[in-house]
């Protein structure tokens, strides 16, 4: 497309039928101990 | 939903509910900013085109592109999740994560601690082996189907109980295996006690160390304080360095504290990195408002900033291969999380909880010390169950404030403890936290954008 760049990313709408096994690292555990963001978190199911 | 917005010399469109990202030009930001408003298309075709000084034909053609994104379900996607119901309420929550208080005291007596120096407001205290070890069968008990359990060994200063955490460590692996369990062990310390036995066992046995440094020596020095009054830089930073050097690539976190004090810390962040430490994280400071440390109102848009140039010295650190890695901007567009973990948040409450060393239990390691937020003790287990189900509740659809927010699917609906710090309410939000946690989505996304531009002009 000429005036969009479109990123790779995750569908979510997807991830709805195919996530949901938590097994992902419990967010706050892993630096920060004082927010909550899970956008940084690792899936387990795509890192295998 | 749409956001878009405009950061060095970027033009983006993030799609909430589907989690796409576009990297867009001038035209482009302007025909998609116009649809979200409502505008009608005859209409942008002719404003867009005078404009940018181009033939409407070409709008129209970028309106065809923007109708096959919308098709695709990149783009002006619904909210397709809040009807579905995930029903938290109901939904059966296994343990996965604990973070052990193995320590309530600490040989640092930073002023800003959460934690009150270590002693979470009440007695100095050590954890036992054995509350330690019902701890981890207590884990192991309820955590249903779950592989990779989470332990983190934490105080206080988890070092001045060293021999327990080795312990239970032992204990841990004695058992994983025939429960079908894979023990993932994170050490948070303030380096004080590091010697060569720590540095061996954490670099074998510890899947994620958290040490905390706050950058520059007279910012570190000026709150991280020896029980003698004596700042710690020049104790730590050398045993930091040899920690880290022998750790073999296995996952750190060089972890700081920004305060009113340094409300310039992208320095405190370079720093970290001038020092070798490529993995790094920085966060606000968590206190009431009325400490002298405490961010501001007028330290806001002087936080955001510093943002910004932190991630535009990423980009170019990394170019010359000098590239660190910031926690928050560590954002991961294609293996993230999926949708149950961006609703669901850090689990605190359910699948995650502290345990203080006499083996209570409370939603979080930051409402250790609130009676009112205790949830039970490893022994009888959870016995507040009203309680735990409040916690359960505690997502990103069940904040009023969030329902407008673009970024509640990155965030979660944010921290409960800020929340209720700020609010009086576990369901309330931390505005302040809400502002800074947008600008840093904000500029970890811009960063994968420059970063896809890049790749896409050498090919």
């Amino acid at each position: 497309m000429k005036h969009i760049q479109t990123l790779e990313t995750r569908d979510l709408a997807q991830s709805v039928k195919n996530g949901g096994c938590g097994e992902c690292q419990t967010s706050c555990q892993s630096a920060c101990k004082t927010s909550c963001g899970v956008a940084n978190q690792e899936c387990e199911k795509c890192s295998k | 939903m749409i956001h878009t917005y405009q950061l060095n010399g970027c033009n983006i469109v993030l799609d909430v509910y589907s989690g796409s990202v576009h990297l867009v030009d001038e035209i482009a930001y302007d025909v998609i900013n116009r649809i979200d408003a409502g505008e009608d298309r005859e209409q942008i075709v002719t404003a867009a085109a005078a404009a940018h000084g181009v033939e409407p034909a070409e709008i129209r053609e970028l309106l065809a592109d923007i109708d096959e994104l919308t098709a695709a379900g990149k783009l002006f996607t619904e909210d397709v999740y809040a009807d579905k119901a995930f029903d938290y309420k109901n939904r059966s929550t296994v343990v996965k994560a604990l973070c052990l208080h193995v320590a309530h005291t600490c040989n640092l007596t930073c002023n800003y601690c959460f934690a009150a120096q270590g002693k979470f407001h009440g007695d100095r205290a050590l954890m036992s082996f054995e509350v330690g070890k019902r701890a981890l069968d207590f884990l192991v008990e309820n955590s249903g189907n779950r592989v990779n359990l989470e332990v983190d060994f934490f105080g206080g200063e988890p070092l001045m109980n060293w021999d327990v955490v080795k312990q239970l460590v032992a204990y841990a692996r004695s058992i994983e295996k025939d429960a079908g369990k894979n023990f993932r062990f994170t050490l948070t310390t303030n380096g004080v006690l590091i010697d060569d036995d720590v540095i061996e066992f954490a670099n074998k046995e510890m899947h994620n160390v958290v040490l905390s440094l706050d950058g520059r020596p007279q910012v570190h020095d000026k709150l991280r304080r020896t029980v003698n009054n004596k700042g710690s830089y020049d104790i730590i930073v050398p045993k930091f360095q040899k920690l880290v050097e022998s750790r073999g690539g296995k996952g750190y976190y060089m972890r700081g504290t920004f305060t009113h004090d340094n409300v310039d810390f992208t320095n405190d962040v370079f720093h970290m990195a001038d020092l070798g430490f490529d993995q790094l994280s920085m966060e606000p400071v968590v206190c009431a408002p009325d400490e002298p440390w405490a961010l501001t109102a007028e330290d806001l848009p002087k936080v955001k900033e510093q943002y910004e140039i932190l991630a535009k010295e990423m980009l170019r650190r990394n170019r010359e291969g000098k590239g660190f890695t910031f926690y928050h901007y560590m954002i991961d567009l294609t293996g993230g999380p999926c949708i149950y973990k961006r609703i669901s948040g850090c689990g605190s409450g359910t699948e995650y909880m502290a345990v203080t060393p006499w083996g209570d239990l409370y939603p979080c390691h930051q409402f250790v010390g609130d009676e009112k937020y205790k949830l039970g003790n490893v022994f009888d287990g959870v016995t507040n169950t009203e309680l735990r189900d409040e916690f359960k509740l505690c997502n990103a659809y069940a904040r009023p404030d969030c329902k407008d927010c673009w970024a509640r699917l990155y965030c979660s609906g944010g921290c409960a403890a800020n929340a209720y710090h700020a609010t009086g309410s576990i369901r309330g939000i931390y505005e302040y936290g809400c502002e800074l946690f947008r600008k840093r989505m904000e500029c970890a996304i811009m960063i994968k954008a420059v970063e896809a531009m890049e790749k896409a002009n050498k090919e």
